[in-house]
């Protein structure tokens, strides 16, 4: 059994670099497990892959990019056009797709949402699907550990999900690019502003473009309401609403163009590097409150301090700082 | 004296059909010959999985489904043998043909060319109707536009050219199997018949006077289930619905052509695998049901073999189901008498409710856009599979009671099953090789010059937006087959997925006898580090999805975590998402015959993924001896129609997964 296996960690490891999809799948069911003794060397696996991500000649580039936007508005369809567009480039696709649970029965039906063309599928696009499980907003406990797991693979991972509210703010601390999907004539524009989440987005795609006029009006809609709140990410970056259709696959050259000078934009600006370390914080803050709780968090100073701790300076990844941290919450509450 | 109720000269009966077609053109054209000198009165051609889905029988989709669920047709030379020594002039031929529907109809009319008979003088039916296709049936192949597109062709064709060719048959058969109430079945069937008639009308090549016509060619094809008397009168209501919609929105008042005109098979969906001897009952009951009323009376009649639910009927199964019409037809004084039930309060009061509310429901579809909305926005899939739901439960619960099933199990052993797998038909495993065969030598001694140029009229046509069907019935001539046809489509339209409905379906809650099972899976969630998942997957062709659904819908409400994609995957890509999406156990569902190939496909790809200790359940009509088979491969455990309890079965996969896990 897996479990018991002391070499886990370092078969993984191995098996991650030569792009195993086994190893892969094993790893995305590793970060997933709840178990204590799980839990840390899940930890370790993804202290290695940092590790490995921060040294060596030719460092693997990845570039993390969220589709997020209302039910209904074509967000899988927009992914699946953008990714048999990309699949050609042969850098290699994962996607992580979060849906939500049923409160009543915690279980959740997952997929249903895109079938990779026969291109796509042969030229090896990994799709996991995420159950959203106890948190109400677009995101699964372990898609922070899954991105970074996807990331040491891929080129481009694609991270979608149901926009709800309060999870947009998650989802753009966790990827470098995020893409906002508006559906023509739905007149949620206005409830979003309401909501603070047009801030976030750095791109916005009106889907259905072969709608026509009515496409017209929600992206003009958008222009002004951007407009009013002001641009996105830093204060060079304005984010571009375009007008796109999965169907008809217009647009989708140009997304991905914006979508690659968005990144280049935050990498010369370092605004990249900013959001990626906020990233990572916000997910050793979640990693550990899940574990100890307030109480075990308290023991350290309490969350705020933890985060300034992790903020500064340190040797080493941020998954080791959090096992670091970990055991000497640990250490503290037997003490106590 | 009181006068005589009887009628001046007894009715003709219906046209007394049987579903049928298996294994090759030759085999069922004998089964066809043997049928007619039976007394049998009109054809009904059962297509195998890759003829209705557009491959060829060597396409690797096409796999294991050759001449399972009916016969392959490749080609002119398939369909001429086909009906090879039956007079087309004289036939009446049902096609249960959608997505390609305007290919074999090509083929029809091209081996009656050849028989030399003028296609003027054709009668018969193509199905042709494309919605319930996503509802419930899934051999759709086009996205819903560009379907009703050659939908309408079809009419647009066959009202001048084979003026007594019924171009469409508007199922709501399908629907009712797909857990349609009454009122829902009749709602989105008129629906449905909208949505063809709007795009007929809007045709530039449909003249405005010719609509009435066409709406007197629209014929509906409808499920009989076993509450008959409701059946009646759900016969009655649509009677009445279809000629108020002629009126009001057609503009139609021709009596003739308002007339409601609908053929018949009996429900399967309610025949059962324990006993089966009692389908023969229900069977006939359900026959009643939609010839009792002659102001609503069937056109054509089948009825299913008793045994359908163990497998393939053999030749002396249908036998009885032919009889039964027989005996309803000619022994019986049912078509001596006026109708029944005019005059009956209560039957007017049951049609009356049914009436009213079907109204309500299809002017909501109408108002969300129309059927075809309706498709792409989920509203007719989701409502359907929440009432299979229902009904799933309420079978379960004992609430509705199916004897046998759940109420009076006893029996005593049956006779008519003691034979075991022999009791049941099985398609050789050479039909499939000997197909191909016959399809390779027609591709080899065919002009292939003349086959591209008449691929290429119908690239044209579609690009031009011509009729589609005069260029098919050149390409059919030239010896085009069906997989090239279907490609020359998909290039040109694309291939659609339609929701599944399932994702959006609502908790059923209906008492709660989820519960102990959730708090088995709360148990197995902690042993297992995160929750347990699923993979619920239908390979091959065969798009009957209810059961995968009603399976997916049920695991999600006991706490698994779901991973459903929908009809035809093919082995490979089910165990590269099982693998990907990280699942604990995969369950398979197939209901067209091709289960031992395909099964043992997904087992040795999990072998060499290095998933073979990923068990994996198999749900379908799968005969005992399959069974066996299936069980020795590896898989490890197997459902067949006769476990409809579905917490048994879930409890079972529960158990099932934490044995894995230890």
């Amino acid at each position: 059994m897996t479990a018991r296996d002391p070499q886990r960690v370092t078969r993984l490891l191995e098996g991650l670099a030569a792009g195993e999809r086994g190893a892969i799948s094993e790893a995305l069911n590793l970060v997933d497990d709840r178990r204590s003794e799980e839990r840390e060397a899940a930890l370790r696996l993804l202290d290695g892959l940092a590790q490995r991500a921060g040294s060596g000649a030719s460092p693997h580039v990845h570039h993390r990019v969220g589709i997020t936007g209302a039910p209904g508005a074509g967000k899988s369809s927009l992914l699946n056009a953008l990714v048999e567009n990309l699949h050609s480039e042969a850098a290699g696709i994962g996607i992580i797709a979060v849906d939500p649970s049923s409160q009543r029965s915690g279980g959740a039906l997952l997929g249903d949402r895109m079938r990779l063309s026969g291109g796509a599928r042969e030229s090896g696009v990994f799709l996991r699907s995420m159950a959203a499980r106890d948190r109400l907003g677009g995101l699964a406990d372990a898609t922070h550990a899954s991105a970074t797991v996807l990331s040491s693979v891929f080129h481009w991972v694609f991270i979608e999900t149901v926009g709800v509210g309060q999870s947009e703010c998650e989802v753009a601390d966790l990827v470098d690019t995020l893409v906002f999907v508006a559906q023509p004539g739905a007149g949620d524009t206005l409830q979003f502003m309401k909501a603070g989440i047009l801030e976030l987005p750095d791109i916005f795609v009106v889907n259905k473009s072969d709608t026509g006029p009515v496409a017209e009006r929600t992206r003009g809609e958008l222009r002004s309401t951007l407009g009013l709140t002001g641009p996105g990410d830093g204060e060079n970056w304005q984010a571009p609403v375009l007008l796109a259709s999965a169907q008809d696959r217009h647009g989708i050259g140009d997304l991905i163009e914006r979508i690659a000078a968005h990144r280049d934009h935050g990498l010369a600006g370092g605004q990249l590097a900013e959001r990626r370390a906020r990233g990572q914080v916000a997910f050793a803050i979640e990693s550990l409150a899940r574990r100890y709780g307030d109480f075990g968090l308290a023991r350290l100073g309490g969350a705020q301090a933890i985060a300034r701790r992790l903020e500064a300076p340190r040797e080493g990844s941020i998954f080791g700082a959090v096992l670091e941290i970990g055991q000497q919450i640990e250490a503290e509450i037997r003490g106590a | 004296m009181p006068q005589s109720p009887h009628l001046e000269e007894p009715d003709r009966p219906w046209l007394i059909r049987t579903y049928s077609g298996h294994s090759s053109a030759q085999a069922s054209n004998a089964l066809y010959r043997s049928n007619l000198a039976a007394g049998q009165t009109g054809l009904s051609v059962a297509f195998d999985l890759p003829t209705q889905t557009g491959y060829d029988s060597d396409h690797p989709l096409a796999r294991g489904e050759v001449g399972k669920v009916g016969v392959p047709i490749c080609h002119i030379d398939d369909m001429a043998t086909l009906f090879d020594q039956i007079p087309l002039d004289r036939m009446n031929t049902s096609m249960t043909i959608n997505a390609t529907a305007a290919w074999l109809l090509a083929l029809y009319v091209a081996a009656a060319e050849r028989q030399g008979v003028a296609q003027d003088k054709l009668q018969g039916t193509t199905q042709n109707d494309i919605i319930k296709e996503y509802l419930s049936r899934g051999t759709y192949v086009f996205p819903p536009e560009a379907s009703i597109r050659t939908t309408s062709d079809i009419v647009a064709y066959t009202v001048e050219a084979i003026p007594k060719w019924n171009p469409i048959n508007i199922c709501s058969y399908h629907l009712q199997e797909a857990g349609a109430t009454p009122v829902q079945e009749i709602a989105f069937a008129m629906a449905n018949a909208v949505a063809v008639l709007d795009a007929v009308r809007d045709r530039d090549d449909v003249p405005e006077e010719t609509i009435g016509r066409v709406f007197g060619r629209i014929s509906f094809f409808l499920n009989a289930g076993i509450r008959f008397v409701e059946e009646t009168c759900k016969c009655r209501a649509m009677t009445a619905l279809w000629a108020e919609l002629g009126r009001e929105r057609y503009g139609i008042d021709d009596e003739r052509m308002l007339r409601f005109r609908y053929g018949v098979q009996v429900n399967s969906l309610g025949l059962s695998e324990a006993q089966p001897e009692n389908n023969i009952v229900r069977i006939a009951l359900e026959a009643l049901g939609v010839t009792l009323s002659r102001n609503a009376r069937t056109r054509s009649l089948q009825l299913p073999a008793w045994n359908e639910a163990l497998g393939l009927p053999r030749p002396w199964d249908q036998q009885l189901s032919l009889r039964t019409q027989q005996i309803l037809a000619y022994e019986t004084d049912l078509l001596e008498y006026p109708d029944l039930f005019d005059g009956s309060h209560v039957v007017e009061a049951r049609t009356a409710a049914l009436l009213d509310d079907a109204r309500t429901e299809m002017h909501k579809i109408l108002e969300m856009g129309g059927a075809v909305s309706a498709i792409e926005n989920a509203y007719m899939k989701q409502a359907l599979v929440e009432s299979h739901t229902r009904r799933i439960r309420a079978i379960e619960r004992g609430e509705q009671t199916v004897v046998g099933v759940n109420r009076f199990e006893e029996t005593a052993d049956s006779p008519l099953t003691a034979e075991g797998d022999a009791s049941i038909l099985k398609v050789d495993d050479s039909a499939e090789r000997d197909q191909v065969e016959r399809l390779l030598g027609f591709r080899g001694r065919r002009n292939t010059a003349e086959a591209e140029s008449a691929l290429k009229g119908i690239e044209d046509a579609l690009k031009n937006g011509d009729n589609i069907v005069p260029a098919s019935i050149r390409a059919a001539h030239a010896g085009v087959t069906t997989g090239e046809w279907s490609d020359t489509l998909r290039r040109l339209f694309g291939e659609y997925r339609a929701p599944t409905g399932v994702a959006a379906a609502r908790v059923v809650a209906v008492g709660d006898d989820n519960e102990a099972l959730r708090a088995r899976v709360e148990g197995l969630s902690e042993a297992l580090g995160r929750r347990p998942k699923i993979l619920v997957g239908k390979p091959g062709l065969d798009g009957h999805s209810n059961g995968a659904e009603q399976i997916a819908v049920k695991a999600r409400d006991v706490g698994l975590e779901v991973v459903y994609d929908g009809i035809r995957l093919t082995p490979e890509e089910i165990v590269q998402s099982a693998r990907d999406e990280g699942v604990h156990v995969i369950g398979l569902s197939i209901l067209s015959g091709s289960h031992s190939i395909l099964v043992r496909d997904v087992l040795q790809r999990l072998e060499k993924e290095g998933l073979g200790n990923l068990p994996v359940i198999v749900g379908g009509i799968i005969p005992d001896d399959d069974a066996a088979e299936l069980l020795a491969a590896g898989v490890e455990r197997i459902y067949t129609p006769k476990d409809f309890d579905l917490t048994r079965i879930m409890g079972d996969i529960v158990d099932i997964v934490g044995e894995a896990a230890r």
